[in-house]
């Protein structure tokens, strides 16, 4: 059992190097972004591993107390993205993990994975680009054991922002986002 | 999958949309660069030879027309020296003297429940008629009379097909009581924003209107299933279908030159790729396979590339397929951000959503197919959506004014800009109709 712990584990970080280098896009010539996101990814993809099996140890735990703990929807339901980026900030990991401990515990739960983006670019574009957001998320629940038909990716690009009119840096991050809808 | 115009009869009578044709949200236009080299005309007020009031001012539709296309600066109606009606009144000597180069004057009689609208066009310099026409309308068609004229005139003295009696196609999107409570509406307008009327109301996002090159129908984005799906509307009755429901996006229907085929975005699987729908055949083709973002397709006037938006090479950049051989091509290199292009009518450019590297403006740009040279045509922040009138001298497009959403025209020699704004809401995602007439 300990074994498939630990290879699922590891299969969970190469994927996510491997969904964070298709995020990246092929440039042959990296952004200095993109390289900081590399590493960002690099060096949470190890945390992950740890909460992933610290989640599943908690699980267990869960599992032999009440079934109450497991039940609560997380508190968190939105998360943020970089300007055209759809890799998933390792910030985030710890919420989505409470989203996919949520989802395995309440089997009949779906979840609506809303991909949006800030108004900048064009509006085709951005529905590609909320999609592609949506698309990360999904993925990494799934690869955190959330069966599929437990959620939808519904993007709506640019057509509803968070914040509208936004003209700093931190209101255009506020838009480019993926919202959890229970 | 593709549904079948019948089969979703009964779906129409489920939607949840009002349909009204007598709505009038006009745009106003505001010209906001004016041409200093434009060339000067005089348009003496048609004589009215009836009863009643005109429901128009047709001389000054014509004037405003010729006005906006940066190439003509009518005179003010207060400087005219004598007002003519005819041949047999014009004084060459005093047009002179008001330094105008072109002269229109004319009139209209009433005959019966018709009019009838008569009207000369003098060369000024060199002394003599150009040409003079006899036209008739009834009361309610005067306005399209206005711009028939305005056509006629403008492609006599340009030797470029006027673009006065086309259409735009827009959406606007208006903020009820919630944060994200909106009313979408569709609009066909007049080129000059006016005789607006809505064709669609919904309260879930409507986006990529594009004409059918005959000009009778609309291809669209509506989410009002809560999902994204394509739709067909015809502009004239109102009646519509919904012509695709895949998982997933069903985005940016551009409707090929022959009109049999619309090419798409779909990411049914797994990742947005450009797909060409053949419509009587009822067949879907894949068009591009990458795992990047590919988009935003548009038809070269031959029908036989398309140039679409794609992430392949790291941010948005503008490509080019060759549908006979798939062969892809790289067509933008400068700046870090350019989408969503549109072939000018000739097919010797292309104008997009252009950003510098570096960051800055979201502008409209034109990049010349031939010489690869790009021009920045608009200087606002957020400018996107352009679309090419019918006769390549203008580029309409949505930018943001203050905290509203307005229309934007520049024509595609910079010379002129205005813009359209509404009275509320916010205006965007237009679409500049093919000739009508």
């Amino acid at each position: 059992m300990d074994l498939m712990k630990y290879s699922k584990a590891f299969a969970l970080a190469a994927i996510l190097a491997l969904v964070a280098g298709c995020g990246g896009g092929a440039a042959t010539q990296p952004t200095d972004e993109e390289e900081v996101t590399a590493e960002e990814v690099q060096t949470s993809d190890e945390d992950s591993a740890e909460t992933a099996g610290a989640a599943e140890e908690e699980a267990a735990n869960a599992e032999a107390m009440a079934e109450e703990e497991a039940v609560a929807i997380p508190e968190v339901m939105t998360i943020y993205f970089d300007f055209d980026k759809s890799n998933i900030r390792s910030e985030f990991y710890e919420d989505l993990n409470a989203h996919a401990a949520y989802l395995q515990a309440n089997p009949d739960s779906k979840v609506v994975l809303e991909g949006h983006a800030d108004e900048r670019g064009t509006r085709e574009y951005n529905m590609a680009l909320g999609e592609r957001r949506g698309n990360s998320v999904q993925r990494y629940l799934s690869l955190q054991g959330v069966a599929s038909e437990q959620m939808e990716v519904v993007s709506y690009g640019e057509e509803r922002l968070a914040v509208r009119n936004a003209s700093t840096p931190e209101q255009h991050a506020q838009n480019r986002r993926v919202e959890l809808i229970y | 999958m593709i549904l079948k115009p019948r089969k979703l009869f009964w779906w129409l009578a489920l939607l949840l949309l009002a349909m009204s044709f007598n709505a009038q949200a006009n745009l106003t236009i505001r010209i906001t660069q004016g041409s200093d080299k434009a060339t000067p005309i005089a348009l003496v007020p048609f004589a009215w030879r009836g009863s009643g009031a005109l429901p128009e001012d047709v001389t000054r539709i014509i004037a405003d027309n010729l006005e906006r296309t940066g190439l003509f600066a009518p005179v003010p109606r207060e400087n005219l020296v004598s007002l003519p009606s005819e041949a047999s009144e014009v004084i060459y000597r005093d047009w002179r003297l008001l330094d105008v180069n072109y002269l229109l004057v004319g009139s209209i009689e009433e005959e019966a429940d018709q009019l009838r609208i008569n009207y000369e066009l003098f060369d000024v310099v060199n002394q003599e008629r150009i040409f003079g026409e006899t036209v008739t309308a009834k009361r309610s068609q005067l306005r399209s009379r206005a711009h028939f004229v305005s056509d006629r005139v403008y492609e006599r003295l340009t030797g470029q097909r006027g673009i006065f009696s086309t259409r735009m196609a827009y959406v606007t999107a208006e903020q009820l009581s919630g944060r994200a409570d909106y009313q979408f509406r569709l609009h066909v307008a007049d080129a000059d924003g006016q005789r607006s009327r809505t064709i669609l109301t919904s309260r879930e996002p409507l986006l990529s209107p594009d004409w059918s090159p005959d000009g009778k129908k609309l291809a669209y984005v509506s989410f009002e299933r809560g999902r994204p799906a394509i739709y067909i509307q015809e502009v004239a009755t109102g009646s519509r279908y919904q012509l695709t429901n895949f998982r997933g996006l069903n985005g940016a229907p551009a409707w090929s030159p022959d009109g049999k085929k619309l090419a798409m975005t779909l990411s049914r699987d797994g990742n947005p790729e450009i797909y060409i729908y053949h419509l009587e055949e009822k067949r879907l083709i894949r068009v591009t396979h990458h795992y990047a973002i590919d988009t935003e397709p548009s038809w070269s006037p031959d029908g036989k590339n398309i140039i679409f938006t794609s992430s392949r090479s790291g941010g948005p950049q503008i490509y080019r397929v060759n549908l006979q051989s798939g062969n892809i091509d790289r067509l933008s290199f400068e700046g870090n951000y350019n989408a969503r292009a549109r072939y000018s009518p000739d097919g010797k450019e292309i104008f997009m959503v252009h950003r510098e590297s570096g960051g800055g403006l979201f502008s409209i740009a034109g990049l010349n197919m031939d010489t690869g040279r790009l021009r920045t045509l608009t200087t606002s922040p957020l400018d996107e959506s352009p679309s090419v009138a019918p006769n390549g001298s203008m580029v309409i497009y949505a930018l943001m004014q203050g905290d509203q959403g307005v229309l934007g025209v520049v024509s595609t020699d910079g010379r002129i800009q205005y813009e359209l704004p509404a009275e509320r809401g916010d205006v965007r995602e237009p679409a500049w109709s093919p000739f009508l007439n």
